[in-house]
């Protein structure tokens, strides 16, 4: 039986509909402790004085945890050595100060309430102007440049502007957890909701001040994670273990929703400053763009994420002179973080608000502009990217123009502007628009990843990885991969959960790489296996070793066979072993962040989707009348999980774009910290209609099975619903569309007014 | 601590437990019942994992009803939909169809299918979004959540044809 390119379903599909998949919120453990925060009421501020004696006297109340319990390093951050566990410089409101840990929710809850923090209030900064007003930073600039762009800006048609893209929280249904508790030996064990359990356990060690090797971390499965747990689900792992240490008892920390939206980091908002050239075609000549994003109060990961978005800036476009600069502002807000596309989704939004600008500017249709200024294969010059990486395989022509057939595009666009022309109040909007996203980690040592196999005499499986769960099937398409090159059906293989005492030094199941990585390493350790069963089977079959193949549970030889078991227990019986590690490392790419050169890179995924909107002038509501999608998976591992990452990834970048909105106050304080006032999208959200292929014949010869890496790049196809959003807009007149990001029913009444206002302004002057 | 002895029917099994006033329904199913298939992911009524049901049809946030309001009645879980390991139509369905991802959302999305395809068996794509707009998935953009409820009603309407009709 084949394994790889079948639509297997989910590996744990049993488990979750029948409720028995554990979480960490889950795992039953004797004596447990939880934990709740005393939370910050100012942005920027120096605590004076932390009283923790009334919240000791709540019954039930066990310990508050503050900053001189920590025995080792005062340090959670990811990156740079800027994120305190516990400070009295307060950095951002409702920042937790101190943890209360108690035998109940309750009693943790009605300790924290005791302790009332004295402050010296200081000034925060709050919004990315006020921090480029400051000069506040996290590191210097970024900076890519090709040709001359300053040059040819003065000399051609050029338009400028600025756009403030929304940031987003995560809303993993799960939110933030972790359970911590001592071995017998005095070690710590953790049960964490990590996307990246090596550095879960790095930062518990440096928190606690031992070696790593005496910590070690299981991640069974996440309630979701899309970046907010690559880096942020540090804290509170740490967190649980101090307490843990202290109390010598098994410690849990779950955030509530409201803590967990307070506390976390989300998408950064960016602002672009751009000025952009181009001749009377639409085609670019050059674009000058300033990125900035709010980074938050410490670094995480946000020099990588500006960098990615410094990368996407082009989009699937060619522009021959561009410089972008990029820039971390350092604001007393959460810290903003990976969020799944890690600042390539800002980048393209920026370059396809100015594509869509510049199409109205010439007087054509954006799709057309869109068309004329795409990477061309077929050029000499015309497909390498600003940082200079060449793209060999320029795959969105095809996908473009099969798309635009498939959906009907131009017979729906007569159909559209007919019903606009009877509809004063209604009116709808169609766009399509393309994605090009790169795979690999920018951070090039990341691009590693390990295995462990392990083949019991009685021929089961079990698979070691690690990469982690949450939910994108990662595990299933790695079964799959083992299958395969074992030559075994799927029931004999058993995925583990992943723990840093299987394989160590993981890098994060992030940057879509999750199977690209961890599929090669366990397809390497399999192929070591099979070749030394090989050898075994041959002896038995009194053949060639390398004239033995292992298909469908057998080893065979022309019309020879023999059952997998039993060449495994020959194997033992012959003191062969049994067990592997497996690695990989993806080869040939690079970058210099100085020189702005390089390719970073093993290879692009391409998508494009058309969308159809329409919307009621006088509310602004609106909704998705239909949405196709073609998107690039390579040869996909498994088309059920891919198309589950393309609907999903749509969806969620839909509510990204129109109508997650994030909103914090003057003081600094976020708003909408619940689900009743940051709305995600919901089952009457999603289009009417909604088609979605995967693009066939697809090999990917750069990645294992021929595949592509899917988690990320599909969120991008929903800068479609936003670019439709303004086709619909711009019916109403005027020469260009302002909506904001995220374009809700207010921001679409706005931009509405903008363009109405600028359409009688046409009229006055004629 | 004003404690309330509490005694509620979880999927046949009478629970009984003596519980702060508080208490919410979700953590007694959790706690006291020790089924932790009901998860908890805003603990303001408003996502939908947490839901169970009343009195056999009734869908109900386990997270926005106190504990000694279900006092006397009958609570049903995800764990009671596949009596003997054969599981209900929806079950399969949600794993046929690639119905989830994460899984977080899967119990309470089942729960309320379960008393949507009770109340109406064959429900149009329509009837489906709007009875479960209360769901919140954040991972699968919920077009699998659709096929799965029509593939469990196709499924449902054949195995009992007279009883859906009489």
């Amino acid at each position: 039986m084949k394994a790889v390119g079948m639509g297997v379903a989910h590996e744990s599909a049993k488990l979750h509909v029948t409720g028995t998949a554990k979480y960490t919120g889950d795992l039953d453990m004797l004596d447990v402790l939880v934990a709740y925060p005393v939370q910050a009421i100012h942005a920027r501020a120096r605590v004076l004085k932390l009283d923790i004696a009334a919240a000791l006297e709540v019954a039930g109340v066990v310990t508050v945890i503050v900053e001189s319990d920590i025995p080792g390093e005062n340090n959670t951050g990811a990156v740079k050595h800027d994120e305190p566990l516990l400070s009295s410089d307060v950095m951002y409101h409702g920042q937790a100060l101190a943890w209360v840990i108690a035998e109940t929710d309750d009693a943790a809850r009605a300790g924290a309430a005791r302790i009332k923090p004295q402050y010296e209030i200081l000034e925060p900064i709050l919004g990315i102007q006020n921090a480029i007003n400051a000069h506040s930073y996290h590191t210097e600039p970024l900076r890519i440049l090709r040709g001359n762009p300053d040059t040819i800006l003065e000399k051609t048609t050029t338009l400028e502007g600025e756009i403030l893209v929304g940031g987003q929280d995560h809303f993993y249904l799960e939110t933030q957890a972790s359970l911590a508790f001592l071995d017998e030996d005095g070690c710590m064990v953790v049960h964490s909701s990590t996307q990246h359990p090596s550095e879960t356990q790095a930062v518990v060690a440096h928190v606690l001040g031992w070696a790593r090797h005496k910590v070690s971390v299981q991640a069974l499965r996440m309630g979701g994670g899309f970046g907010g747990k690559e880096s942020q689900a540090n804290p509170y792992a740490a967190l649980a273990a101090l307490a843990a240490l202290k109390t010598r008892r098994p410690v849990r920390v779950r955030l509530t929703r409201h803590i967990d939206m307070q506390l976390t980091g989300k998408r950064h908002p960016m602002l672009g400053k751009y000025r952009v050239g181009f001749d009377v075609t639409g085609k670019l000549e050059a674009l000058h763009l300033e990125i900035y994003a709010d980074g938050g109060w410490s670094l995480d990961l946000s020099e990588a994420i500006v960098s990615r978005a410094m990368f996407h800036c082009d989009n699937a476009y060619f522009i021959p002179n561009l410089m972008v600069k990029g820039f971390v502002c350092k604001t007393n807000v959460t810290s903003h973080t990976a969020f799944r596309g890690f600042g390539g989704p800002q980048g393209m939004v920026l370059i396809e608000d100015i594509l869509d600008r510049v199409a109205r500017a010439v007087k054509k249709r954006p799709e057309v502009v869109r068309e004329l200024n795409f990477y061309n294969e077929n050029s000499l010059d015309q497909h390498t990217t600003h940082y200079g990486q060449t793209i060999s395989d320029v795959r969105i022509g095809n996908i473009w123009n099969t798309l635009k057939t498939s959906s009907d595009f131009e017979n729906r666009q007569l159909e559209i502007e007919n019903f606009n022309a009877s509809h004063p109040f209604l009116k709808r909007g169609m766009a399509i628009t393309p994605v090009k996203f790169g795979i690999s980690f920018t951070t090039t040592f990341l691009n590693q990843a390990g295995a462990l196999v392990l083949i019991y005499s009685d021929g089961s499986v079990q698979v070691n990885h690690g990469g982690t769960e949450m939910g994108q099937g990662l595990h299933t398409k790695i079964a799959q991969i083992a299958a395969q090159t074992l030559g075994v059906n799927l029931e004999r293989i058993r995925v583990m959960p992943t723990r840093t005492d299987k394989v160590p030094n993981t890098s994060a199941t992030a940057a879509s790489s999750g199977t690209d990585l961890n599929g090669a390493a366990v397809k390497n350790a399999c192929e070591i296996l099979r070749e030394r069963l090989e050898h075994v089977a041959a002896e038995m079959l009194k053949c060639p070793s390398d004239e033995v193949r292992f298909e469908n549970g057998f080893a065979v030889h022309l019309k020879q066979k023999l059952e997998f078991e039993k060449v495994v227990m020959k194997a033992y019986l012959e003191r062969v072993s049994l067990f592997s590690t497996g690695f990989f490392r993806t080869p040939e790419i690079h970058y210099d962040k100085v020189a702005g050169r390089g390719e970073p890179f093993r290879y692009f995924a391409w998508g494009a989707s058309v969308s159809e909107v329409e919307i009621d002038s006088l509310t602004g509501m609106w909704h998705l009348r239909r949405s196709d999608i073609l998107h690039d998976c390579g040869d996909s591992i498994n088309p059920l999980v891919d198309r589950g990452q393309v609907e999903g990834g749509f969806v969620q970048g839909m509510g990204w774009l129109t109508m997650e909105e994030l909103v914090w106050d003057d003081t600094g304080k976020l708003r909408t910290f619940a689900p009743s006032t940051y709305k995600i999208p919901t089952l009457a959200d999603i289009p009417l209609e909604f088609h979605v292929s995967l693009l066939p014949r697809a090999t990917e010869e750069k990645a294992v099975f021929g595949s592509k890496a899917v988690g990320e790049p599909p969120l991008m196809l929903a800068i479609s619903v936003r670019e439709a959003l303004k086709d619909a807009i711009s019916s109403f007149g005027g020469l260009e569309v302002k909506l904001a990001a995220p374009s809700t029913p207010e921001a679409i009444l706005d931009a509405i007014e903008i363009v109405k206002d600028a359409a009688r302004e046409i009229v006055m002057s004629l | 601590m004003n404690e309330i002895p509490v005694s509620i029917k979880i999927n046949g099994k009478q629970v009984t437990a003596s519980v702060e006033s508080r208490t919410l329904l979700v953590h007694f199913i959790r706690e006291q019942a020790e089924l932790t298939g009901t998860h908890v992911g805003c603990d303001s009524s408003s996502c939908g994992v947490c839901t169970v049901l009343l009195d056999g049809d009734k869908p109900v946030k386990s997270c926005t009803m106190f504990a000694v309001m279900a006092h006397g009645h009958e609570i049903t879980t995800v764990e009671s939909l596949a009596p003997g390991g054969v599981l209900h139509p929806l079950q399969q369905a949600f794993w046929d169809q690639h119905g989830l991802q994460c899984g977080y959302c899967t119990p309470g999305m089942l729960m309320t299918s379960v008393a949507l395809l009770k109340h109406n068996p064959n429900p149009t794509e329509h009837e489906i979004r709007e009875g479960l707009s209360g769901n919140l998935c954040r991972c699968t953009g919920y077009n699998n959540i659709v096929k799965s409820i029509q593939q469990a009603a196709g499924v449902m309407s054949q195995a009992i044809p007279a009883a859906a009709d009489d």
